[in-house]
């Protein structure tokens, strides 16, 4: 304080003579002192990640967590019917609400434990859930507690609050008059409220500019729709109706669909439950080794800009629009001739029945290609099927474009960025950042203190999709309602709050506003999750295919030399979820790479660049230069690069803030693709962390084969001899030491994880995650091989090194009947259940890690350090009360979710029922499984689903051999390929 | 002294103490050891003794206070330095009961000029090997007693014996109590001399009370050869069960490596080796140290060497045994990890191990090498490593790759894990030099009875 009067004083030579104390200190440093509620420095400390600091933050959160204690919706909220009529302590509530991504909507049903969202789960009543979530779903009530969240409103950093913020704007309205200097930034919106805000914004400014851009948008799969069929359209496709697919670059299973539908419909055709059932044929052309690409039956490694080049000669083939063919230098391989030419003829041979899909990093000319394709193959109407897109179609790249000329021009005086990053997502192009510091007044609302709240006049703290009402649209029309389950922690506001209070609404409670347009079906909304007859219905079209193949074919750029593709990172997206500990720990599903990205490249690319994993690589293409480290990703096409998007993020919490590197420099608005690339090895190493470093089953000097762990067969050859997987297996005369259990009375619990279904998606591993308290350990102990991870995400590549299969083997505790680990441990630490499951008594545990050492499938994880020691109070409230947080030096691994189990005994107890139901008990990983590929039940039931699993002949037990009698046994893998193409 | 040298039944056999030493001369050489201040060299191994043993105890207090995670163990490697140390340690002990307890009753009198050192040197050994089973647990403060079958109230519940780390517990520490118990009867007649002789008030009531009385009459040491007798006779076993149930943590698991039945004697002789080596290394510096070539002659030495080569050659065919039997089962997990010793990431440390255990110990076949004393000692330290390497081969190799290839992954040590093995040394060390020089460090009254009589008939000594 002395100091800042003294600054004051200074500079004024002589004696200062001064008239009052306001004089005396009405400098700015002493207006800001008074202002500011915390020091210099003392606000600004989240940057660092001192020890010091991490202290003072659990000081901190420790008493807001305090606070959140005391807080009550004050709304009503329905609790689902599975809820209880009046609270029960320690009894959890379920509510029904909506999560949106890319402009797509999830229903949810979230778990609440006394007021907490602890854990999330598909709404079963959603079409787009049907009772599942991806990976990323799962992790986003982390989000929701993550302890670097904006807590306040902020003027230029110096702590304001929602009232001074509203009074600001209320001036600043005045003055707009009709808007010219007003433009809006906020992401795709499917929510009907906003939509409504928006032309309520837009109304009352004519002149204002309300822009949606999404750094990883579906935006070209419209833009193709109305090439080819002269408006945009959302194209649905039906997999559980389709016998052949084709995709053509596009991850259809894993990340480039905004919902896990796909996936629910597509493994339809895959659970094969006996040989003569039919299964589908899934063909993938992609650049990228993909979750889908893993999946296929027959796949052709093709560069990602090379897709439309084969998109062209499969219609020629096919022979849609009889345009003349252009030569193409993608298909000229043999390879790609006679893989085109097998998909033709297959495709063609299920009329119908047949689905061609592009990837949404696909130019708008390519979809439209693949439009008239299935146009042509008679498709339409029976699995594709188009209707009028729920959001915006605005063509978001060219908006931000002039969006980003209008900011440098000095134009736009306010810019309200709702929601999104984009000072961090924007195309390097655009140098939106330079363009921000033109804005009058840059107003963020960012859920996190990221890179566009760093650079606003405003920062306004969003609120979490648990805290805030809102509504959201489903791809299919089905709208659904977002309920919140806690009241806003940091005193957030949400998008559509936001946008109420711009227009100037009279109500601008979320509450409100969505209950003024869902009056009428309220209750049954809230409680269902979903609005009943609001689906859109489908729209008729019909394109004149050779206009429009002659358009696109125009439109089309020539394939790159070598090409860099960005993609939505496995683990952080678009970056939107760097901070959040449990995605950045989740291995990727092809490279198992954690905590960072790289540049993912072919064996032979690698060796052209003279690269090997962790070799830095300069990748420059239009002036601009990023580095990179390398990743050798067996079965990726040559001479292109793969970057995941989200890292390198400058301004984030402590845990995302400089995690990887930042592919978006490279970007711009030209799109998913990056050409004219030059790729140099720099010399310099950085360090690649994955959780798998070994693919292969195989081993050469040995010629060991290991056809124990994973079996797999043709389904021509499986439908032919069922028994085949267990053919020549010795029958093990086994004497045993210990006398045998009798499992054969009551309940004894059993799962059939089928291989054929499985692609690997990690969401089971996520919601195991939530569900059971797992500890995160960060890069360094991943690296010294502590990962805490139950489930095990196994990747196995199979076949040549350029070209393989691989196949995913989600590898948790498998509650061997005759356990190694039991007999080891000197404490009688680990032990059987009457019902067969092998428990881990924590508080006996002594840790001699010998039980780990004796697990021949190494699944269980020992607990190096306290891994929970460091972890913020407000992280604190996500976890399972059910669950108990285990301290350092014991032991821990996959129990079946005992809880649950113990949970359902006591509802069937309750209800006066002789025995739990089958499927009424769900494991936590069985239930988020979009695949359907975990089922879990009663063994001893004969007509359990679980028992039926087991008895299929393509049921195998790993290492068998060891005669330890899992409880988990594993469906074998079938591929259907063409034989054409074999 | 002429006519003695043509006696037939000196060349027959030959005296195990030259030099002509008498009784008193015996007593005098041993004793003074102790009463006189040690030799410089003594306060340079104290030196470097001390603040090693000290970092132990700073290792294994940091070990505690943070967890498992400040070694280098993992998932797979579940075990690390920590059992490699522990057997490692625990092998080198078995050079004392052997050459004090079968020796003894195979009436190999050669052994009594080493026997007390040896087996000084397996009690240090044991307890240094017995920190790592209790340190190596993440929760010491529990397995401290939750190992012991003790009556519980709170928890009600037993032990589980079928477990070989419980078996583990019981062989240890019945080794470490019958070690303990025969070391010291064997001290009772030395410590009595060393009592008769000083004159330090503090001496005299300390070994005094050591002593437990001993006169030397005649009733005493026909009592005190019984005892002695009986106890060789307990300890016998335990050389070969120790290590056989220390073998047992590994060949009653399903890893392939660890899983096989030729452990136990394959153990009991490494454990045998590795002894030696230790005595050879420890009594070659003793005996230079406290000029005792007389008693420890290289006679003594020669013929450790000679166990060494005998039981380095059933190591080394234990080995071959090994890949024998891991190519003649089929099995193809049993045979990959075989293949993956000799040229997987470890292939450094099965090559040192067998080229420190196979190789070395062949240099003793010839008498040139087997009687030098730089040569031996030489190969001795190659032998202490390459035993150390056999037990890291074992447990680390056979559990950073087992079945699934998705779970492998490597083992590195941590400046904690060299530093507590280290630091075990240094308590080694500073215990041993605590021994050499507080206690006699050869048995004076065994020593004598291979005196040759006549030489000390003539001379007239006394005792």
């Amino acid at each position: 304080m002395n100091e800042l009067i003294q600054l004051n004083a200074s500079g004024v030579s002589g004696k200062k003579y001064w008239r009052s104390l306001d004089q005396l200190s009405n400098t700015p440093q002493f207006r800001q002192w008074v202002e500011r509620e915390f020091q210099e420095g003392a606000s600004e400390m989240l940057q660092g990640g001192s020890r010091r600091n991490l202290l003072k933050l659990m000081a901190a959160g420790f008493g807001l967590a305090g606070l959140t204690a005391c807080r009550r919706p004050v709304e009503t909220i329905l609790p689902h019917a599975k809820g209880v009529e009046d609270y029960v302590p320690g009894r959890p509530l379920h509510y029904a609400t909506v999560a949106s991504l890319g402009g797509a909507a999830t229903g949810l049903i979230v778990e609440c434990n006394d007021g907490r969202p602890t854990k999330v789960e598909g709404n079963p009543r959603h079409p787009y859930s049907q009772g599942t979530t991806s990976a990323h779903v799962q992790a986003l009530v982390l989000n929701l507690y993550d302890p670097d969240r904006l807590k306040s409103v902020a003027r230029k950093g110096v702590k304001s609050s929602w009232d001074e913020f509203g009074a600001w704007w209320k001036g600043e309205a005045a003055k707009l008059g009709d808007g010219a200097g007003l433009r809006i930034l906020s992401e795709r919106t499917a929510s009907p409220a906003v939509i409504g805000q928006k032309a309520e914004v837009l109304a009352k400014y004519p002149k204002a500019q309300w822009v949606e851009f999404d750094s990883v948008s579906y935006d070209e799969a419209k833009l193709g729709t109305q090439m080819a069929f002269g408006q945009a359209l959302e194209t649905h496709y039906l997999y559980d109706q389709a016998e052949v697919i084709f995709s053509l670059d596009s991850d259809f299973l894993g990340l480039d669909s905004p919902t896990v539908q796909p996936l629910k419909q597509f493994s339809k055709k895959r659970r094969v439950s006996d040989p003569k059932d039919e299964m589908n044929r899934l063909y993938v052309a992609e650049s990228n080794f993909t979750m889908t690409g893993a999946m296929a039956d027959n796949r052709l490694r093709v560069k990602s800009t090379e897709a439309g080049a084969l998109a062209v000669s499969l219609a020629f083939e096919l022979n849609v629009g009889n345009t003349p063919f252009k030569v193409l230098t993608a298909v000229e391989t043999d390879k790609g001739k006679k893989f085109i030419a097998a998909v033709a003829k297959d495709l063609a041979a299920h009329k119908g029945k047949s689905i061609v899909v592009a990837g949404p990093r696909q130019p708008a000319a390519v979809h439209a290609v693949v439009a008239l394709i299935n146009q042509a193959l008679g498709n339409v109407g029976t699995t594709v099927v188009y209707t009028k897109p729920v959001a915006d179609v605005t063509d978001s790249v060219a908006a931000v474009k002039q969006l980003t000329a209008e900011m440098q021009s000095g134009a736009v005086k306010t810019l309200f960025v709702l929601g999104g990053n984009p000072v961090y997502s924007m195309p390097a192009d655009l140098n939106f950042a330079e363009a921000c510091k033109k804005v009058g007044t840059l107003v963020s609302l960012t859920a996190d203190e990221n890179e566009t709240c760093a650079v606003a006049e405003w920062q306004l703290p969003e609120a979490h999709v648990f805290e805030s009402w809102g509504d959201a649209r489903a791809l299919d029309g089905t709208a659904s309602i977002q309920q919140p389950l806690i009241e806003p922690l940091y005193g957030g506001k949400s998008v559509l709050e936001m946008a109420a209070m711009v227009a100037g609404a009279d109500v601008t409670k979320g509450h409100d506003i969505v209950k003024k347009s869902w009056d009428k079906v309220w209750k049954q909304a809230l409680h269902d999750g979903v609005v009943d007859g609001t689906k859109l219905a489908a729209v008729d079209v019909k394109a004149d295919a050779a206009k429009a193949l002659s358009a696109a074919q125009a439109a089309m750029k020539p394939a790159a030399a070598m090409e860099v593709v960005f993609y939505a990172s496995a683990s952080t997206y678009d970056g939107r979820y760097a901070n959040n500990a449990w995605l950045q720990e989740a291995p990727d599903p092809m490279t198992k790479l954690v905590w960072d990205n790289a540049a993912m490249l072919s064996p032979a690319t690698a060796k052209q660049l003279g690269v090997e994993n962790g070799d830095v690589l300069a990748l420059a293409s239009n002036g601009k230069e990023i580095r990179m480290p390398a990743m050798v990703l067996p079965g990726h096409v040559d001479n292109s690069i793969s970057v995941s998007l989200g890292y390198g993020r400058t301004k984030c919490g402590r845990v995302g803030v400089q995690v990887g590197h930042k592919a978006e420099a490279l970007r711009t608005t030209a799109g998913f693709h990056s050409a004219a690339v030059t790729a140099r090895k720099t010399g310099e190493k950085y360090e690649l962390v994955t959780t798998q470093e070994h693919h292969t089953l195989e081993e050469p000097i040995t010629g060991l084969k290991r056809h124990d762990i994973v079996m797999e067969a043709p389904i021509e050859e499986y439908r032919k001899e069922p028994h085949m997987l267990h053919e020549g297996k010795h029958e093990a005369v086994v004497a045993d030491l210990f006398p045998g259990v009798d499992y054969s009375k009551g309940y004894q619990w059993g799962m059939s994880i089928d291989l054929n279904a499985c692609v690997g998606c990690n969401a089971c591993l996520l919601a195991c995650v939530s569900e059971n308290n797992i500890p995160v350990v960060g890069k360094d102990q991943v690296r010294r091989g502590r990962e805490m991870h139950w489930i095990r995400m196994d990747r196995y590549f199979v076949g040549n090194q350029d070209d393989p299969q691989a196949v995913m083997q989600p590898m948790a505790c498998l509650q061997c009947e005759k356990a190694p680990c039991e007999s080891v441990c000197p404490v009688a630490a680990t032990a059987h259940s009457d019902e067969g499951l092998n428990m881990m008594a924590y508080n006996r545990c002594v840790g001699t890690r010998y039980c780990a050492n004796n697990c021949p499938y190494k699944v269980r994880r020992f607990n190096f350090y306290n891994w929970n020691k460091e972890i913020p109070e407000s992280r604190k409230m996500v976890f399972n009360p059910d669950v108990t947080v285990r301290f350092r030096g014991v032991m821990e691994k996959c129990n079946y979710c005992v809880q649950r189990i113990e949970e359902k005994r006591t509802v069937a107890k309750a209800d006066n029922r002789r025995a739990i139901k089958d499927g009424e008990v769900m494991t936590a990983c069985q239930q988020v499984c979009p695949a359907e590929a975990i089922v879990f039940g009663n063994i001893n039931d004969p007509a359990s689903k679980v028992a039926l699993a087991k008895k299929q002949p393509r049921d195998f037990i790993v290492v068998e051999e060891l005669n330890t009698k899992p409880r988990t046994t594993y469906l074998a893998k079938l591929r259907n390929p063409n034989p054409e193409l074999a | 002294m002429a006519d003695l040298a043509m006696d037939p039944r000196m060349e027959l056999n030959p005296p195990l103490v030259t030099g002509g030493a008498t009784y008193a001369e015996v007593t005098e050489t041993i004793s003074a050891i102790t009463e006189n201040p040690p030799p410089k060299q003594w306060y340079w191994a104290m030196g470097v003794a001390i603040p090693l043993a000290l970092m132990l105890f700073g290792c294994l207090a940091y070990l505690v206070i943070n967890g498992i995670g400040v070694w280098g163990n993992n998932s797979p490697v579940g075990w690390g330095w920590d059992i490699t140390n522990f057997v490692w340690w625990i092998g080198i002990g078995h050079a004392g009961t052997l050459i004090s307890a079968i020796l003894f009753l195979f009436r190999q009198k050669w052994r009594t000029s080493i026997n007390r050192a040896a087996e000084a040197m397996t009690l240090f050994a044991v307890a240094c090997a017995m920190i790592y089973p209790l340190f190596h647990t993440g929760r010491p403060w529990r397995a401290a007693y939750w190992l012991f079958p003790m009556p519980n109230e709170a928890l009600n519940m037993w032990q589980n014996f079928r477990s070989p780390l419980m078996w583990d517990v019981f062989a240890v520490s019945t080794y470490a109590t019958v070690s303990a118990l025969f070391w010291f009867v064997g001290l009772v007649p030395d410590l009595a001399t060393l009592r008769d002789r000083t004159t330090n008030p503090i001496r005299r009531t300390v070994f005094g009370l050591l002593s437990l009385g001993w006169r030397g009459s005649a009733t005493q040491w026909r009592h005190y050869e019984l005892a002695y007798l009986i106890l060789a006779g307990l300890s016998t076993p335990l050389v070969l069960s120790v290590h056989s149930i220390v073998s047992f943590d590994f060949a009653t698991s399903v890893l392939p490596g660890w899983h096989t039945t030729i452990f136990p004697p394959y153990f009991v002789a490494g454990a045998v080796f590795s002894g030696f080596a230790m005595v050879i290394t420890l009594m070659v510096l003793a005996r230079w140290v406290y000029n005792l070539q007389h008693l420890i002659t290289i006679k003594h030495l020669e013929n450790m060497c000679k166990v060494i080569l005998a039981t380095g050659t059933i190591v080394g065919f234990a080995y071959a045994t090994e890949f024998f039997i891991a190519w003649y089962s089929a099995n193809q997990y049993e045979r990959f990890i075989f293949m993956n010793r000799l040229f997987g990431p470890y292939w450094w440390a099965y090559w040192t191990m067998v080229s420190c255990n196979v190789i070395a110990p062949q240099f003793f076949w010839f008498k040139k090498l087997r009687t030098s004393i730089p040569v031996m000692f030489v190969l001795a330290i190659f032998i202490n490593i390459g035993m150390w390497f056999e037990r890291f081969v074992i447990i680390a190799t056979s559990l950073h790759r087992d079945f699934l290839p998705s779970s492998w992954g490597y083992f590195q040590p941590t400046w904690v894990d060299i530093g507590t093995f280290v630091g075990t040394m240094g308590l080694f060390l500073t215990l041993f030099l605590l021994f050499l020089r507080f206690l006699p460090m050869i048995a004076i009254s065994e020593v004598k009875g291979v005196l040759h009589h006549q030489i000390n008939s003539q001379k007239g000594g006394s005792h």
